[in-house]
This record gives structure tokens, sequence and C-alpha cells, in this order.
């Protein structure tokens, strides 16, 4: 599903690199999670293969289903399967949250050469898929995220990639800033969503979240590279012990 | 020697007597002639304005006050004109002049009309003590020559007296046959206590248009005022609105202008009754020949009034927005609420918003608060929703109508506010990659 090979980013204001090689195969229907220290790399890894601006390939690839992601527009990326939860959703005033789930969900269609969804069907869809995360009628009418509180945001993100139906979804620090509650439902949310057509790449920094979404594969991320790769135990090892005890071994 | 003020006012003298030459006052006899007469002796008091004027600073009065006019094509497109589907009374003005075979009937319950260029043979006592009376007192403390000038030679309009609720709006049409013409136009209403409507414009008047709108709200009444300024990219217009409210009164009037390579709108408002409430707001859409200018003067005159002035501009290509805007608190108009925004949305680095925000106040107890914004599309927001799936450019447009919002919040009416809504979206769609 998805493959990274040997990929190296620099930021384009700096010359400060902040992947060093990274090299990482999603299957369809499994779930990867990455966990390491902070500014190991693992947000800026999400940020490159959405596309977001500032930052420079210097080497490597990323495809997905074998088409090159990093040369496609953010959108093309999107409309090729590719979902981004932010880790901070971001605040759009006047633009109702229905308004965008349509226009988005539209766009891709057309850019797949698919037909537009109608009002009607929309509305069923996006009614259905926000009553499971517990997102009322009064959310859905909001400008997107504006006065939502943290877990209503993440929420809202997983409804996004619920009705857009991504083929890859990467999960930003989906967790952070969520209460016990609000954690469970969005990872019924995610869970609902395992498919043996999708793949998942989680990234977190805390193993708590892996309790609700049990990953197949973890792996560790330290300066820029994935430094240690095992199963849902290597998580297990990371919250006992820390991160000390394995970029130990890796030096 | 003359002094350079001395020879500044020469100068002014000059080009105001040339563009008078070119100039008859009508003959629409009876009270209107000595109103006229009055409003020309202003006019050579005050002289037309020039390009030193305080508030001509940024907007170029030279083309609006020069004896030619600069001719603009007409304007061609296949879209229906505005309001069309709204069911209206139609009132049209064909080359500046009242077209009785394009409009219905002038009946409608709870108002009467009558036609300006007839209107001086009849005594229209409450028309008599209008006209030009709200434009000279708007005449302080800042200068409004060109609506004096209207007063003066203003060759047709509507006299509406609205003494009823009125079931459905009023609409002004605009049209024009000739790439060079010229219309003055000047409309009085005046809405009785407890009376109420709403008064639409449209259309492409003339390549010069100078209007002038009075309007008095009585008592516990109301006035919503939509127009539109498009379909005539190569238009010049000058457009003033003098609005008298009395108390618990409504004043709301929006403008939605798109493309245009000068239009200066003044909109000067005094709330004299307690309780009175005044909005006024505008969204106005420019790419490359454009420039726009709202001047609004808002004096609030009495206790526990509200204001809102709101004013969004969305400029590309070169395009120019001005917004001169200002809030007057008397002596003892405690408990006033005035507010004030003006916003533009520069959409690349040739375009250019010069903004004057001001408060004035001279009463302890009240709550007034302004501001100026300019800025680019909020690259964040085009990233989230480029991450979506929505091209740039499509995603650019949902942040720029997002960006109206605001100002189109302002109309009342949510069948107008989305045939407005439907019309930017038009104008952008059109523009799109």
């Amino acid at each position: 599903m998805l493959e990274i090979k040997n990929l190296h980013v620099k930021l384009e204001e700096e010359d400060k690199q902040i992947l060093k090689g990274v090299n990482l195969t999603v299957e369809a229907g499994k779930v990867h999670a990455i966990m390491g220290p902070n500014g190991s790399g693992k947000s800026t890894l999400s940020y490159v293969l959405s596309g977001r601006d500032g930052y420079e390939v210097t080497e490597g690839s990323a495809t997905l289903e074998g088409e090159d992601l990093l040369e496609a527009e953010p959108e093309e990326r999107a409309a090729a399967g590719l979902f981004l939860a932010f880790q901070y959703p971001v605040e759009i005033p006047g633009v109702g949250n229905m308004t965008f789930l349509r226009t988005a969900l539209n766009a891709q269609r057309k850019a797949r050469g698919e037909e537009e969804i109608s009002a009607t069907d929309f509305l069923k869809l996006v009614r259905e898929k926000a009553k499971t995360l517990k997102i009322d009628a009064e959310m859905l009418k909001r400008p997107v995220n504006v006065g939502f509180s943290g877990g209503e945001k993440k929420r809202n993100e997983i409804l996004q990639m619920a009705v857009l139906e991504p083929k890859m979804c990467i999960l930003d620090e989906t967790d952070s800033g969520l209460d016990v509650d609000a954690m469970k439902l969005v990872s019924d949310g995610v869970n609902a969503l395992r498919d043996e057509g999708r793949g998942f790449l989680v990234i977190t920094h805390y193993q708590r979240l892996l309790d609700h979404i049990k990953p197949d594969v973890v792996h560790i991320m330290a300066n820029g590279r994935i430094i240690k790769t095992g199963g849902p135990e290597l998580a297990l090892e990371v919250e006992k012990n820390g991160y000390a005890d394995i970029l130990a071994e890796d030096a | 020697m003359q002094s350079p003020k001395v020879a500044l006012r020469a100068r002014k003298d000059e080009a105001t007597e040339a563009r008078l030459a070119t100039l008859t006052l009508p003959e629409t006899g009876g009270w209107l002639d000595g109103l006229r007469a009055d409003a020309l002796s202003r006019v050579r008091a005050m002289a037309l304005p020039g390009p030193r004027d305080e508030y001509w600073k940024w907007t170029r009065p030279e083309t609006l006050i020069s004896p030619d006019v600069t001719p603009a094509a007409l304007f061609k497109d296949d879209e229906p004109p505005m309001f069309d589907e709204v069911d209206r009374l139609k009132i049209v003005f064909t080359s500046g002049k009242f077209d009785a075979e394009a409009s219905d009937d002038l009946s409608l319950e709870g108002l009467t009309i009558e036609r300006l260029a007839e209107a001086g043979a009849t005594d229209l006592h409450w028309a008599r003590d209008l006209y030009g009376t709200l434009e000279t007192n708007g005449q302080t403390p800042v200068e409004r020559p060109l609506a004096a000038l209207n007063t003066a030679f203003a060759t047709d309009g509507v006299l509406i007296r609205v003494t009823g609720k009125v079931s459905k709006p009023v609409s002004l049409i605009y049209r024009r046959e000739s790439e060079a013409s010229e219309a003055i136009l000047h409309h009085v209403v005046k809405v009785e206590q407890g009376g109420e409507m709403t008064l639409l414009e449209n259309g492409p008047a003339a390549a010069r248009f100078n209007k002038v709108l009075e309007v008095e709200v009585a008592d516990e009444a109301a006035f919503h005022h939509v127009r539109t300024q498009a379909r005539d990219h190569e238009r010049r217009a000058a457009t003033h609105i003098f609005a008298r409210l009395g108390r618990e009164s409504v004043f709301k009037s929006f403008t939605v202008t798109m493309n245009g390579v000068l239009t200066r709108n003044d909109c000067v408002i005094e709330l004299t009754g307690d309780d009175a409430v005044a909005h006024v707001a505008g969204a106005a859409l420019g790419d490359g020949d454009f420039h726009h200018d709202d001047t609004v003067f808002v004096t609030h005159d009495a206790v526990n009034c509200e204001s809102r002035q709101v004013f969004k501009k969305v400029l590309r290509n070169g395009a120019v927005g001005v917004f001169q805007g200002k809030i007057l608190v008397k002596e003892g108009a405690q408990k006033t609420d005035g507010y004030q925004i003006s916003q533009s949305l520069l959409l690349d680095d040739d375009s250019q918003f010069l903004a004057k925000p001001e408060l004035e106040i001279y009463a302890d107890d009240v709550a007034c608060s302004h501001g100026s914004t300019s800025g680019a599309i909020d690259e964040t927001a085009l990233f989230y929703l480029r991450s979506r799936g929505v091209p740039t450019d499509q995603a650019t447009n949902l942040l720029t109508l997002a960006f109206l919002a605001e100002a189109l919040q302002e109309i009342d009416s949510e069948e107008l506010s989305g045939l407005i809504l439907a019309r930017l979206e038009g104008w952008l769609e059109r523009r799109r990659g």
C-alpha cells in the first residue's frame, strides 16, 4: 500500500536534515504504529507524505499503490486515497462543516472520474457516520472546527476519514489532548474503518492509544530514522522502559 | 502673488464651471425649481471635489467631474439579471429616464410612488420637505459636492412614501443603451411611522452615473436596501445614501459590487431617535482595473442606538479598495453601540487596500469598536482543504466566500442573501484556474 524508501528530508528554510533515510512499508489491511521521542521526525514524516510546504525531499521515494506521492499536489494525494488526520486540526471560520465535507468528497470523486454524490445521499452518508462518532447535527452545521473542543476536533477528523474512505490513513498524534472517553470514541471510529483494503499508520507518543487501536507492527523512530521494528510488544516495552534502552542499542 | 490655497480654489472653481457648463437645470417646475437652484448655489460655494480634498485623497475625482464622459463598453453576458427570481415591483430606468413600458404598474398596497420628473407640478409636501434636505444636512462636517450637483441636475428618480408594511420589494432596475451615456438620478423615500419596505437596485445605469438616495425612516419604521453594482466593468459611479432615523427605527443597507473602473459609494446616516438601528454593509470584488471606495459617516445623536459598518473587499490583479468610515457619537448619545470593520483579502501582491477608520466620541457611556485588516489567503487553511482533496483554486474560492460571509450575514432576507451568494460564487468561479 504505502512504500517509503530511504526518505531524506530537510527543512526548506534552513539547512536542517529531519529525515535521514526512512524505510517503511505499510501493507493493505495492516495497522502500523510509529513511536518515538520528541523531535524524532514522526510529524515531519506525516507532513511530507501529505504534501505540506516547507520541506525538501533530498533523497528517496514514497509511493501509494505504486504511484509516486512526492511529486503530486496535496489534493492529488488525497484523491489517490491518502488521508492525514491532523495533530492540530485547522479552524476555518465561514466554511460550514457540511459544505467542507461535501466539497472535499465531490472534488475527490471528480478527480477519480466518478459521479458527484447527490445532496440527499450525502446527507444520509454523513448522518450515519456522524452518529457512531457521537457528532450531533449542531456540530455538523458549525464552521469547520470553530469553537470545537480538542476532542470534538479529533472526532471531526475521524468523521472526515469515514466519509472520504481513504485507502491509506495516517493519524498524527490523534490521542493528544484527548481524555479517556474521547480516546475510546475516536479509537472505535478508527477500528470501524479497519478493513483488508486499507492501511493505517498511527503516530503516537504513548502506548495507551495502541491499547485501543491494536497495531500489527510497531516502529520506533529516532533521529530521523526507524531504528527498531517489532510487534505490539515493542510498544509495551517503550511504555515500561522509555526510549533510552532502544536508543542505546542503536548507538 | 496668489497663495497656494487661493490658487487651489481657483483651479477647483474652474473645473466646477467647466462641468456646470455641460449641464442644464431640468425644467421639472413647481417646488423643485427653487430646491434645484439652492443646490446649484451650494455646488458653487463648495466647488466640485479636487484631488487635494481630504476625503478624495485615495480616489481621484477627475473622471467623475470632467465635462466629458469617458465611454464605457456595454457589458454582455448570458446570466439573467439580478433579482429576476424575486417577486417585486419593477421600476425601470433606461438611459437615465423612467421607462414606463418596461416597468410594472406603480401601485402597491402601503406605498405611493411618484416620478421625480413629474413631481414638480404636484404639491407633494412630504417630498418637498425632504428633497435635498437630508443631502444638505449630510454636507457637514464633510462636504459632498457631487451629491449637491445631483440634487440640482437630477433628471429623474422616484419619490416613494411608505405608509404601511409593504408586501414585496420595490426594485429599481437600471439599463443603459449607449457607451457614452450619463445618468443623474435622485430618489427619495419616506417610511412613515410603523411602515416597512425593501428597496432593491441593480443594473448598469450609465457609463457615468451619479445617484442620490435620501431616506427618512420615521419612528418604529424599517427600511431595507439591497443593491448590486455589476455587469458594467468600465462604469464610473458616484452614489450617495443619506438616511435619517427616528425612534426605534431600523435601516439596513447592503451593497455588492463586482468590478467597475471607479465606484465611490458614500453613505451618511444620522440616528436622531432613541433605540434606532443602522447597519450598512458591503462586499466588493475587483479584478484588474478596479477602484472601489466606501465612504461612510454614521452620526449617533440619540440614546441607546446601534450602528454597524461591515465592509469586505476581495482584490486581485492590481485592484484597489478604499474604506473611509467614521462613527461620530454626539454629546448625550449615551449607550451607543457602534461597530465598524473593514477588511480586505488581497489575492496577489499587486492589489491595494487603503483604510481610514475613525471614531469621534463625545459621550462617556458608549461601546464603540472598530477594526481594519488586510491579508492574504490563510495558507494553513488552504493546505487543510487541499489535504482533503479540494484543488487549490476551489479551496481559494471557498476561503474567499468565507471571508465575505460576515458581510453577507447583514442581509436579513435569506432569499436575497442566497441570490447574492450565488452571484459571488459565479464571479469567483469564472476566475478559477
